[in-house]
């Protein structure tokens, strides 16, 4: 148990730690690389608590694709630090109401504000009644049986975003002339290639 | 049918496994190569290698220190000085070669009249310093002395064909 | 005495912290010597394709080749170019040879024969091969030199885009396994070597195979390192052991993708004929040789392909293999479901 609440010391501060340093550090790839560190101490704390199929998506999704992606970008464009501090106390009141109000439904949720019987038990209610096995089995069953339209939903929605994101980009111009590697591919030599005997001095 | 047959071919990745076959048939074939240290390959009578300075048989040096490899070496690389010896013929105080400025060319072996400066079949003089191929008249009077019979021997296989 | 001992290594934390600590040695030494021989086993395999030699001189037949060549690593003088992000700079080689090293966690040697046997071992495969990206990406970024840049941008899109069809593979042998623990997905493939996946998968085997060649940057994917183009691709400005941990990490990251290749396709520890005189060989050397096979196959196309082209990269990656295995995933669920094949939970 020991061992145990020392881990998760660890990895909570170092994730509050970097969490904290995404905002604060000059350099955006810095910052890029210190939401990747949060992102991993995050896994390691929700394999802390037994939810590791959780903790392996989240690394492959977030960590493996989307800040690979982030970095990407943050990498290629050349961003002004000063200019981006510009607007920053501009933004300050909204960003703090923002924060104060996750802070507060946090709270809420966690129970240490108000009466936290009712919403522990509201939330039981609609919550997977049987945690058997390993988890990976529970999340499969409460997400394709109880939340199956949800899901669906998601996955529309995020196709909608796809096909949305590829017709905003997609330019199909006149005149460009274009590598087709099936066709290329599939030329017969006897249509293409002809073996000539060229006569001496003669000439094609 | 055609159509049918390309498909095919292209899902059974035909081409790819024709190309690996072939390479996987290559593996066991015998080596070209020559298993260097152990094994040389054959060098021609022409070979230009590195340079020695050759005597008579009598032991008396050969080179006259005429300067006509001076003049011709394109790359500058021999330096000679010469003096009239005690007995009043004409020879060399000082025959350098820049090892590091030679280009192999074997102009100086064209160009000398009494066969004195010639290139011999030595390729593996390669050395640990910069200084070690600056060389003076000791070390190519050594060359010749060591490689003696084999310059001979390339010398008399192309005097044919000269 | 000998039960205080066994007592100790198997319920206080220091002992077991120290079985723990004798395992992962235990995995990771042998491996650095697999990478040494990979080397060489590479260079002459390429060697004998294009008729020539390979190594010969160091040791006998050249054995000692890849411990001469490690030391000349070891002996050289690390470079941190002067306009280079020194920390990140060190941090990235770091970064590639342990993804490459953790990753052996959770693979099973042979039954039982596993450091962490955890229930979403694929899944952890896949999240630290996914995080190997991170050292090259670094080092390129930390070079500060154009062509490591170039290098990093592209083996950054080619395994992200690579990992797509990978994970498509995986999910297709999890259904036909039923189970996320590696030594499951070995033991539900027991029997003949027909029985393996390989045969009944073998589109998807290609495909991971394929996909495995572009995650580990290797010939016909080697676009990152393409020395024609970008000098040495991300490690151009890396000498000495900052590119030997990178070198390393790149054979290792191959032996490990070999190692997923046996244990979801051909049968992992399993012996090939289910009969007497084969099953008396260890598990381990079956999964060795099986292994030994796939790294043979990664030498072998270095020596038969030529380099693929940036945008046909890509066009293989995500109008090719992408829609295939989406295909076969939505088959093989199809045919695992209306056949009555579907594996049973908890077994």
């Amino acid at each position: 148990m020991l061992l145990q609440a020392l881990a998760f010391y660890v990895f909570a501060t170092v994730t509050v730690a970097s969490a904290a340093m995404v905002v604060m550090s000059r350099n955006p790839v810095y910052s890029v690389l210190f939401l990747i560190l949060a992102f991993f101490n995050t896994a390691a704390l929700f394999v802390l608590i037994g939810a590791e199929f959780i903790a392996m998506i989240l690394v492959i999704v977030y960590v493996g694709a989307v800040a690979v992606l982030f970095l990407f970008v943050v990498m290629m464009l050349d961003i002004n630090i000063s200019e981006m501090r510009q607007g920053f106390l501009k933004y300050l009141p909204i960003g703090i109401m923002i924060g104060i109000v996750l802070f507060a439904e946090l709270l809420i949720g966690v129970g240490v504000i108000g009466d936290s019987s009712e919403t522990l038990t509201a939330l039981n209610a609609h919550g997977p009644q049987v945690l058997a096995g390993d988890n990976t089995r529970a999340i499969g069953r409460v997400l394709y049986t109880q939340y199956f339209y949800l899901f669906q939903v998601a996955g529309l929605v995020l196709l909608v975003a796809m096909i949305g994101a590829i017709v905003l980009t997609l330019r199909s111009r006149p005149g460009v002339r274009r590598q087709r590697v099936s066709e290329q591919l599939y030329r017969p030599r006897d249509q293409v290639l002809e073996v000539v005997k060229v006569p001496t001095r003669g000439g094609v | 049918m055609a159509a049918l047959d390309r498909a095919a071919r292209s899902f059974l990745l035909t081409e790819l496994v024709m190309g690996f076959a072939l390479t996987f048939k290559y593996m066991f074939k015998a080596k070209v190569t020559v298993n260097y240290p152990y094994e040389k390959g054959p060098l021609g009578p022409r070979f230009r290698g590195e340079h020695a300075l050759r005597r008579y048989p009598n032991g008396e040096e050969r080179c006259i220190a005429c300067k006509l490899c001076e003049a011709i070496c394109p790359a500058q690389a021999i330096t000679i000085e010469a003096e009239p010896r005690d007995d009043g013929s004409r020879r060399t105080t000082r025959y350098d070669i820049d090892m590091t400025k030679c280009i192999y060319c074997g102009f100086c072996q064209e160009a000398c009249p009494v066969d004195a400066i010639v290139e011999g079949p030595n390729f593996e003089f390669s050395t640990e310093t910069r200084e070690e191929l600056m060389y003076d008249k000791n070390k190519l009077l050594a060359n010749g002395d060591r490689w003696e019979g084999e310059i001979a021997a390339n010398l008399q296989a192309d005097s044919a064909y000269r | 005495m000998v039960a205080d001992l066994l007592h100790f290594f198997t319920t206080h934390w220091l002992g077991q912290g120290i079985v723990i600590f004798a395992e992962c040695l235990l995995v990771t030494g042998p491996l650095l010597l697999a990478v040494a021989y990979m080397t060489y086993v590479d260079r002459k395999v390429w060697a004998s394709i294009q008729l020539r030699r390979g190594p010969n001189v160091v040791g006998p037949f050249g054995l000692l080749q890849p411990m001469a060549d490690g030391l000349k690593l070891v002996l050289k003088e690390t470079i941190i170019p002067s306009s280079a992000n020194g920390i990140l700079f060190v941090i990235a080689p770091m970064i590639t040879f342990m993804t490459a090293l953790v990753a052996w966690a959770v693979v099973p040697f042979g039954d039982g024969m596993v450091i962490a046997d955890i229930n979403v071992g694929i899944l952890y495969l896949f999240a630290i091969s996914s995080l190997g990206v991170y050292g090259i990406i670094i080092a390129g970024w930390a070079s500060n030199s154009k062509y490591a840049f170039l290098g990093a941008l592209r083996s950054a899109a080619q395994m992200v885009s690579y990992e797509v069809s990978i994970g498509f593979v995986l999910i297709t042998v999890l259904l036909c396994a039923g189970s996320l623990n590696l030594s499951k997905v070995v033991l539900a493939q027991s029997g003949w070597f027909w029985n393996w996946y390989w045969l009944p998968l073998l589109p998807m085997f290609v495909i991971f195979f394929v996909s495995a060649l572009a995650e580990t940057n290797r010939t016909p994917f080697d676009l990152p390192m393409s020395e024609a183009e970008l000098v040495a691709g991300f490690h151009t400005e890396y000498s000495a052991m900052t590119f030997g941990l990178f070198f390393l990490g790149e054979y290792a990251n191959m032996i490990l993708l070999s190692a997923l290749g046996a244990i979801l396709f051909l049968g992992g520890w399993m012996s090939p004929i289910p009969l007497e005189p084969f099953t008396w060989v260890p598990g381990l050397v079956w999964f060795a040789l099986k292994i030994a096979f796939l790294l043979f196959i990664f030498s072998w196309t270095k020596g038969t392909l030529p380099r693929y082209r940036y945008d046909q990269l890509m066009r293989l990656g995500w109008k090719v293999f992408l829609p295939v295995s989406l295909f076969w995933v939505v088959a093989t669920a199809a045919v695992l479901q209306f056949g009555g094949f579907l594996p049973v939970p908890g077994k």
